[in-house]
């Protein structure tokens, strides 16, 4: 930590309750919305081409819903690392209490995974039903298991198919806003911590939500195909990359505007929190978030965008300001979970937080909790064709 | 050979059966919520210590009954620590977390605040502050503990309603049912909370609720030497919180703007307190 920090710490009025000192809700907690983000901002994604017809993003609307699938599958992984009673977590759904921000995460979750399952299923099962025909042994098992034995490819199913799965786009849409608006609420509605109570929280995780998304979108696509010497679509990259600065003007915007409104209110709250941003998260905010990982991308975004530049270029550019804003969105995660509990309820100090490496929520946990959705994402691509070409193929 | 193995066979039938019970009962455990545990209440009443809340015992406990309240005298608190040895020993509180706790205020002539509370107060404040670099003008003690909220923020947010209050305003916790998110912890507005590192779920003060049922005051209350900490019920007019409640003294609560209600009332605290 920094030197500004230390200072805090060693001051002679830095007063911390005694039950504060600990940070209750560590790395994993702060993993949990990103997971989760990127969840919904790749399905955003997928619906601009499914629902709003976004015809320039065809090449990667199918790859999006298989990506948002991914870190689905690893997104209640984290939660169970925290959890002091893991083996209880079903008596969130079991009794759950209707007056908690937390009870209904277990259902929308749960509901949300068999929406997106759904529509996996349906926008592939032409695909699959070619697949099957292919296949032999287990993986012709597989597909028959997901296809749910059907092989009828007539217009006519093939036309209730499309309903179907416009259906599922369309009721996606506000399912995957709920999912992370609301995983916003969860700090947004605890008024016993000044940085946490306030009703942006939602509307601030949901925008960068997107942003994560779609910039993991970004990211992955353009990895994956270079790695697989497979031409990058740029008409569809530089579609991203303006829905990308979109999400991310109006993300930074609203982060902006919490922190600038109460600084100019000045209440008691702007002074709890300006003492903590100046102090113990001087580096993480204003230095990592802000400046750093918002301005350079906000003008590199800028330059993608407004000015003509070459397909490799765009590449090479896309590529940086999508892992930056990657970043961007895991230090405002940090920021706004870690960060928040920095502050004691004592209103007069602030504790430290020292994550472990060999912690189960430590360090090296949340190294390969991140690589997770990237292995089930290569399981997934056994099963399931990312491209369009490959398909015409099959 | 031949004789045994019939007898071999049997052990291993009724193995299988133990063992399909065993698994079919598990699981009914796991899918049948369990119910709350109120075995306890009902033990026998320790009839040697004679009854420290008059009315509760000898009579079937109607919990719409009592209005408990907590009441800390402020100016009466000397800071030596009695209260938090109490408590940490009626609950086995482990090292570094706790139910209770007393801080120190000093006022220097600058009208500069520091706020100290080593260990708790659990040894006691047997030396003075010394690295103030103005001369003290005031100084004095504060005990903290659960505030026992009438809308309790905790209870809000608990996910699966392992905390809850119950009818005579006890905020407690089932610890069979807690799954340990901390979420109680974070919505706290009084840090009164930890999630205990041995049973991984939330842990707080109860009021020594598991005394008052047998008429015996809380721990804390009963060893403070200089009665600082009171506790009684408010629909005992003859109580000495109801007294002091009605009278003329500066009460306050903690955090009022919270909007809490806690039913933790301080006596003589000042504004600098949070």
């Amino acid at each position: 930590m920094n030197a500004t920090h230390e200072s805090a710490i060693t001051a002679l009025n830095n007063y911390v309750f005694p039950n504060d000192l600990h940070v209750h809700w560590s790395m994993m907690i702060a993993l949990y919305p990103y997971i989760t983000g990127i969840v919904a901002g790749a399905f955003i994604v997928s619906s601009l081409y499914h629902v709003f017809k976004v015809k320039s993003l065809k090449p990667i609307s199918r790859f999006s819903l298989l990506f948002a699938l991914a870190f689905l599958t690893c997104a209640t992984l984290p939660l169970l690392l925290h959890l002091g009673r893991p083996e209880r977590n079903f008596n969130i759904m079991l009794t759950p209490n209707p007056s908690s921000a937390m009870a209904g995460f277990g259902y929308i979750y749960m509901l949300y995974g068999v929406v997106l399952l759904l529509e996996v299923l349906f926008i592939y099962r032409p695909t699959l039903v070619h697949l099957r025909e292919k296949t032999k042994g287990l993986m012709k098992m597989i597909y028959r298991a997901l296809t749910f034995d059907s092989t009828n490819l007539s217009p006519k199913s093939l036309e209730l198919d499309r309903k179907i799965i416009a259906f599922l786009a369309a009721i996606g849409i506000p399912m995957a806003c709920v999912l992370h608006g609301y995983v916003g609420f969860i700090f947004g509605g605890i008024k016993a911590n000044p940085t946490w109570a306030t009703p942006l929280m939602p509307v601030i995780f949901l925008l960068s939500a997107c942003v994560s998304g779609v910039a993991g979108i970004i990211l992955i696509y353009i990895l994956i195909r270079v790695f697989t010497n497979k031409p990058v679509d740029t008409d569809c990259v530089r579609t991203c990359t303006n829905y990308l600065a979109g999400f991310f003007i109006l993300d930074f915007v609203f982060e902006m505007l919490e922190v600038l409104s109460h600084s100019y209110l000045r209440t008691a709250h702007y002074h709890a929190v300006d003492e903590l941003l100046s102090g113990p998260l001087y580096n993480s905010f204003w230095i990592g978030q802000v400046g750093i990982l918002s301005v350079v991308p906000l003008l590199l975004l800028g330059w993608l965008c407004l000015t003509w530049v070459n397909d490799r270029l765009f590449k090479i550019g896309a590529s940086i300001v999508s892992f930056m804003l990657l970043l961007q969105v895991m230090f405002m995660r940090w920021n706004v979970v870690i960060g928040g509990q920095l502050i004691s309820k004592s209103a007069r100090g602030f504790t430290e937080f020292h994550p472990e490496w060999l912690h189960k929520e430590g360090i090296l946990t949340a190294i390969i909790l991140m690589c997770a959705p990237l292995v089930v994402l290569f399981v997934i691509s056994r099963i399931f064709p990312f491209w369009m070409e490959e398909m015409d193929e099959g | 050979m031949d004789r045994e193995k019939p007898e071999l066979n049997e052990d291993r039938r009724t193995f299988i059966k133990k063992v399909l019970k065993g698994t079919m009962a598990g699981s009914l455990l796991l899918v049948i919520p369990l119910r709350a545990d109120d075995s306890g209440t009902s033990e026998q009443i320790p009839e040697d210590i004679p009854e420290q809340i008059p009315g509760i015992r000898g009579r079937e406990y109607d919990m719409s009954r009592y209005r408990f309240v907590f009441i800390v005298d402020v100016t009466r608190c000397i800071g030596c620590g009695s209260c938090c040895v109490a408590d940490k020993r009626e609950y086995n509180v482990p090292d570094g977390n706790y139910r209770t706790w007393v801080e120190r205020y000093i006022k220097d002539i600058d009208e500069n605040i520091y706020v100290d509370c080593p260990n708790g107060g659990l040894d006691g404040y047997q030396k003075p502050r010394k690295d103030l670099k103005r001369p003290v003008r005031d100084t004095f003690f504060v005990p903290k503990l659960c505030n026992m909220c009438k809308d309790p923020s905790c209870v809000q947010v608990c996910p699966v309603g392992a905390t809850f209050r119950s009818p005579d305003g006890f905020v407690l916790i089932d610890s069979k049912r807690c799954i340990g998110c901390a979420y109680c912890i974070q919505a706290c507005p009084y840090s009164v909370r930890f999630l205990n590192p041995v049973t991984h779920t939330a842990e707080k003060c109860t009021w020594c609720y598991h005394r008052i049922r047998k008429g015996l005051l809380p721990a804390c209350v009963q060893v403070c030497p200089t009665r600082a900490r009171k506790f009684g019920d408010l629909n005992d007019k003859e109580s000495e919180v109801y007294k002091i409640l009605s009278g003329p003294g500066v009460i306050t609560v903690l955090k009022k703007d919270m909007g809490n209600s806690p039913s933790l009332y301080y006596k003589g605290v000042r504004r600098e307190v949070i």
